[in-house]
């Protein structure tokens, strides 16, 4: 689905990301973890198509397309989601109503019709229940004075609504207390198939024990260092960093 | 200035002398005599120009090298009107065609207890000394040019009086067309509204030009609102790119009563608006919304006054705009608090998004506080676009124009919402949409 290869970027003139390499098929999760600054975020924004990052290098292949030519929307149409570490706060944009374009754009997109207020209703009903999102949320301004825990929660909904083929959630288990980061589990849990993959980025192996990866990828200094498979995280949440830090230090001595 | 400056002053100034020549026994009357005195005014100021600090940002040459005819001719019929109807407004809708009043066009639902009106002229013949009493008090001549041009040419325009206590269910929506379709077309409207103690009111002024040609509306509106009194106040222009617009809302408020404006300017080649609010009350509540969406080479400036003369009153205004390719906009918004006014509160905030590097935006927050117990607050913001807002919905599938507009939209929603007739509020959210989605 999705094959990164030696793929550089910069912001600022500052390189971040060093020569990522990196398959990832349908139906697998793979958790991307490493230290603050190693660049996880950096590759979930270049994935998604943030326009800051000057991408350097490589070149990335989704689903037999060149990724890195795509606006961040045709990305989003073609089946890419991205759950922000940050949500935005869009004042006087009810959440409905975002996603209601974003709904119907994307079917504009792939040639489909738009749905109508009851079949778009009917949707969303069906995948509030999933992710225990609140009616009331649903009306107000996007992310306006919601909690962290809501922010998050409605970008899970956002996927469940969007439903993509390939998520990519960005630190979405900061600052989330465990009843929100089960909740949010649940809803990534419930869009597991064989036809979707998911990267979960993140510096902690708490919220893998609720999304199981497949394989768990470090990332330092804007490489990938080490991979394996699940347990690679419960070593790392014992041992910490360094011990990885070392071995990198050391292979380049 | 230029020789066609001189021209348009030279030529507006004889054509008062050769019409005062008909007046007959009527030049004698005080009404008049106002009007030649601001017209003496007019004379020896002349049009304004950059070094007028009131007028820095704006200039009007291009406005005043022009000759319209102000005669108030036209050919408008009912089926030309019925094609500039906002869907669903209903209510008193009053027709003022090159300035004059048109009551062949125009209807009138409220109960004649509950609302009276009459065109100015008449109401100058009819009751001299209640016009009088009304005439040129709020809106004086001598603070500004274009205000004694007005007064000196205000032959039309309407006198709306509203009595003591009553409650005007319907809304008075006053429209101006210019019909500039054969020539260019001036006009000087004065409108004298009347509210008594506890009546309530809404009041909407619209703004609409017909043809290519120019147009220049220059418009006062003296509002005075009695104690008690609630009034809904709104303005709303979408002209042509060469229409013109110079128009000052003068208002009194006395104790307790509620003002509520909101002016929506969305097209004009050149638009000045002056809302000036003395709160000669205590108690009162007055609320001041606006927004702007110049582009192109569209012009649009606000010059606003919360004049706290009484204590224990309060203000609030909010103003947005967003500004586009070549645009120019000003924002000069001033508070004064009298040395009487104690335990004012006034806020101020204006708002800009400029969505491109030609366009332009002034602002000017102006507080002049002589009192020592008040709460006042000004802020103001010219920024571009939020693109992490803009990335956000990208990443969601919405094209980079759609999700421009929504935000764009969402911005303004703000002044819109304010606008309590439906009819009007839902009309100007098409042509926003419209108008936003169209580059």
């Amino acid at each position: 689905m999705l094959k990164i290869n030696d793929l550089r970027a910069s912001i600022e003139g500052k390189e971040i990301l060093n020569g990522i390499n990196l398959e990832v098929k349908a139906g697998e999760i793979h958790a991307i973890m490493g230290p603050n600054g190693s660049g996880k975020s950096t590759l979930a924004s270049v994935l998604a198509g943030r326009e800051e990052y000057e991408v350097t290098g490589g070149y990335v292949d989704y689903q037999g397309k060149s990724l890195l030519e795509m606006a961040a929307e045709e990305r989003a149409a073609e089946g890419i989601f991205l759950a922000f570490q940050y949500p935005v706060e869009i004042p006087g944009v009810t959440t409905i109503n975002f996603l209601k374009t974003a709904v119907n754009e994307i079917r504009k997109y792939k040639g489909e019709n738009p749905l109508d207020a009851a079949q778009f209703l009917k949707l969303v009903r069906q995948k509030a229940a999933l992710v225990s999102m609140n009616d009331s949320l649903l009306k107000r301004s996007l992310n306006e004075g919601f909690s962290g825990g809501e922010k998050k929660r409605n970008e899970i909904f956002q996927m469940a609504v969007l439903e993509p083929r390939l998520a990519i959630l960005d630190e979405t288990d900061s600052g989330l207390d465990i009843d929100a980061l089960r909740i949010v589990a649940e809803g990534v849990n419930a869009l597991r198939s064989a036809e979707r993959a998911t990267i979960v980025v993140t510096h902690y192996q708490r919220l893998l024990d609720y999304i199981v990866p497949d394989y768990v990828h470090v990332l330092y200094k804007g490489r990938i260092v080490k991979s394996g498979p699940k347990e690679l995280a419960l070593e790392l949440e014992e041992k910490g960093y360094d011990w990885i830090k070392a071995e990198v230090e050391a292979q380049h001595a | 200035m230029s020789t066609e400056t001189i021209d348009l002053k030279t030529k507006l100034v004889a054509d008062f002398y050769s019409r005062e020549a008909t007046l007959n026994g009527e030049a004698q009357s005080t009404f008049h005599q106002l009007k030649r005195a601001a017209l003496l005014h007019f004379e020896e100021t002349g049009f304004p120009s950059p070094r007028n600090e009131e007028w820095k940002y704006s200039n009007v040459r291009e406005l005043v090298g022009k000759s319209y005819q102000f005669s108030g001719e036209h050919a408008v019929t009912a089926e030309l009107i019925n094609s500039l109807e906002i869907p669903n407004l209903a209510g008193n809708i009053l027709y003022f065609i090159n300035g004059r009043y048109e009551a062949s066009l125009s209807t009138i639902v409220s109960p004649p207890e509950q609302l009276s009106i009459l065109p100015l002229t008449e109401a100058a013949k009819q009751q001299p000394e209640l016009v009088t009493k009304y005439f040129g008090q709020l809106a004086r001549y001598q603070a500004d040019p274009f205000t004694a041009l007005n007064t000196a040419f205000a032959h039309d325009g309407v006198f709306i009086q509203v009595p003591a206590g009553k409650v005007v269910e319907q809304p008075i929506i006053l429209r101006f067309i210019s019909d500039a379709r054969t020539q260019n077309v001036g006009s000087n409207p004065h409108n004298i509204v009347a509210i008594g103690r506890g009546a309530q009111v809404k009041l909407a002024e619209s703004f609409r030009t017909l043809g290519e040609a120019y147009s220049l509306t220059n418009i006062v509106t003296e509002i005075h609102v009695a104690e008690d009194a609630y009034v809904e106040y709104y303005k709303v222009q979408n002209e042509t790119e060469q229409a013109y617009h110079v128009g000052t809302t003068q208002v009194q408020v006395l104790d307790r009563a509620n003002f509520y404006a909101a002016t929506v300017s969305l097209n004009g080649a050149f638009i000045r608006n002056n809302l000036n609010i003395e709160i000669n009350g205590e108690h009162c509540e007055v609320y001041m919304y606006g927004l702007y969406l110049p582009d192109g080479k569209q012009h649009i400036d606000n010059h606003t006054v919360a004049d706290h003369m009484k204590p224990n009153s309060n203000s609030n205004e909010l103003y947005k705009g967003v500004l586009r390719e070549r645009a120019t906009g000003v924002f000069n918004g001033k508070i004064y608090v009298r040395p009487d006014a104690q335990k004012t509160n006034a806020f101020q905030s204006c708002k800009n998004v400029v969505l491109s590097t030609e366009a332009t935006m002034n602002t000017k927050p102006q507080l002049e506080i002589f009192a020592d117990d008040v709460k006042c607050s000004h802020g103001t913001t010219t920024g571009q676009l939020d693109e992490e807002a803009l990335f956000y919905m990208r990443s969601r599938g919405i094209s980079k124009p759609e999700a421009l507009t929504l935000l764009m939209a969402a911005f303004c929603e703000d002044v819109v919402s304010q606008i309590k007739i439906d009819a009007i509020r839902e009309y100007l959210t098409g042509v926003i949409t419209d108008k936003l989605a169209a580059k």
